[in-house]
């Protein structure tokens, strides 16, 4: 019997921790939408999808059709963007809001970003305007002019900034890379803008030694990018004829990715190793651009020391031999 | 060639020439690549890279035929330091490099067949070719072929610290280098012992 009476008081113990477990579970918040996203579903209930359905009334069935890729939204990616607070409509009109939608709204010009961003102090940090003056004069813009847009690059429902933040290096060099691959390694894209036909992007660098190596720990912008102080991220895309090729660009004290990719980080990290651009160091290793003063000075002082002991050395063998006449 | 010994047969004498070009040219190399500049390129950086790969694997071949012959020859009783008394030979040697050799003493480890080293070049001989060689390998090499082998085993400084390692130890063959020339001209006369590793045999002297 008193066997029994333990086990009841477990088993009520056990069904009570379990209702509260329960309890505390339901009462956890779960996350709301805000306006703008409830009013972004109503866009989103197609575009979000693979497939949209619409009533068809002059045949009056339901029809099912594939959305097209460029047309379709990642909610994720939208919801994580530096555009994530926005409404569908404050960039596009709000006659998309009817369906179908017209030819005429269908056909009307995208916002760029200096649209919005342009002539705004809230912005100001961040230099749209010299951003659209260096992209004036790159060879995208210069060679595709008028097909070749912000967007082309910075895909504005998933654009998320990543050379201003703390983020790893080596996820910045990957998202960063990843916007010139979309189309310079996806031949659907480049087509698109392009009449020639794609490079391959590993045979065109096939001189550069230890390839995958700098494919990974630098972006292509680093040597393909006319690089002004001022600008965080250079958006003057150069022809390849003026790509840095020189390895002592980036393999120097002075090496070009200080102020580029590494630019953020070694205003706002604090120094204190002795090492040039220790900055990189925290990801990387960069030979000839990571020396360490504290190693060149006592390198520097012992070479000096050995040469200093057998200049003296020499002097009293010579000295000695001529007092002894030999 | 009376009163001289022979001390080094061909096949030593080719090792060392090559082991000498070799060493040269990686700290040449090495030096470049750690103080490149765009303007004032000792060696392009490019060049610099490939210059100090071969010549690393080079020395790594003829670092194998130094074990494999010291393996198979009595050429390793050269390297055998006997413990027993070292200090006091040690002291002796560096009692005749910083007074003796000023007042014209013979040298208290003069050269023979069976001993080519006084007790100090024995010493240091060893640690070079036995410690700060085979760092130098274990070291390079890593950084050469697998980024993500020492990635994985030291994390994001995983270069940083070996390069750090590499370029402290090179740095310390250099210096060596430089002083094994130095005692070189501890010859009969000074050039004499520059002569022998050309020609083998030895002059009377240190």
């Amino acid at each position: 019997m008193k066997y029994l009476v333990k086990l009841f008081k477990g088993l009520m113990l056990f069904f009570l921790l379990f209702c509260y477990q329960g309890l505390k579970a339901e009462s956890m918040p779960v996350p709301t939408k805000t306006d703008n996203q409830r009013t972004n579903d109503h866009c989103l209930k197609c575009h979000a999808n693979n497939y949209f359905s619409y009533d068809n009334t002059v045949e009056k069935k339901q029809v099912k059709h594939k959305m097209e890729p460029g047309m379709r939204i990642d909610t994720i990616l939208f919801y994580q963007s530096n555009h994530k607070n926005f409404k569908c409509t404050d960039c596009h009109s709000e006659d998309f809001a009817k369906w179908p939608h017209s030819a005429e709204v269908r056909m009307e010009p995208k916002m760029i970003c200096i649209d919005c961003h342009g002539g705004d102090e809230k912005y100001a940090k961040y230099q749209f305007e010299k951003i659209e003056a260096e992209f004036a004069l790159s060879t995208h813009a210069k060679r595709h002019a008028g097909e070749f847009t912000c967007w082309t690059c910075h895909e504005p429902h998933s654009y998320k900034i990543s050379a201003r933040s703390d983020s790893v290096i080596n996820k910045i060099i990957a998202y960063d890379n990843n916007i010139c691959l979309s189309c310079h390694n996806n031949i659907n894209r480049f087509e698109l803008i392009s009449d020639k036909e794609k490079p391959n992007i590993i045979a065109k660098h096939d001189w550069l030694p230890n390839q995958a190596r700098h494919f990974q720990n630098v972006r292509c912008i680093e040597c393909h990018a006319h690089k002004i102080d001022s600008l965080l991220v250079g958006h003057n895309i150069q022809p390849k004829e003026k790509a840095v090729k020189l390895c002592q660009e980036c393999h120097s004290k002075n090496t070009i990715l200080k102020n580029s990719l590494y630019q953020y980080q070694i205003k706002t990290k604090a120094t204190g190793l002795g090492f040039d651009n220790e900055a990189i160091l925290d990801s990387s290793y960069v030979i000839g651009a990571n020396r360490n003063i504290y190693l060149n000075k006592i390198s520097i002082a012992i070479f000096l020391l050995v040469l200093a002991g057998i200049t003296i050395h020499t002097i009293l063998r010579i000295l000695t031999k001529n007092k002894n006449g030999k | 060639m009376e009163n001289k010994l022979y001390l080094y047969p061909g096949l030593i004498r080719i090792w060392h020439l090559l082991n000498a070009l070799l060493i040269i040219s990686l700290i040449i190399s090495g030096l470049s690549m750690q103080y490149s500049d765009p303007i004032n390129p000792f060696i392009r950086f490019d060049l610099a890279v490939s210059m100090h790969n071969v010549a690393g694997f080079v020395l790594l071949f003829n670092y194998m035929l130094f074990i494999i012959g010291n393996t198979i020859s009595k050429n390793s009783r050269h390297y055998r330091i006997q413990l027993k008394g070292l200090m006091e030979r040690l002291m002796l040697q560096f009692r005749y490099y910083t007074y003796g050799v000023f007042k014209h003493e013979q040298a208290p480890f003069p050269v023979t067949k069976k001993m080519k080293f006084n007790p100090i070049q024995q010493v240091t001989y060893f640690m070079t070719m036995f410690i700060l060689i085979p760092l130098l390998f274990l070291t390079g090499l890593p950084m050469l072929f697998s980024g993500a082998f020492i990635r994985q085993l030291l994390g994001s400084k995983a270069f940083f610290v070996t390069d750090i390692f590499h370029i402290t130890i090179g740095f310390l063959v250099s210096i060596f280098l430089i002083i094994h020339l130095y005692f070189c001209t501890f010859g009969a006369k000074p050039t004499s012992n520059f002569k022998s590793i050309i020609t083998g045999y030895h002059e009377g002297g240190h």
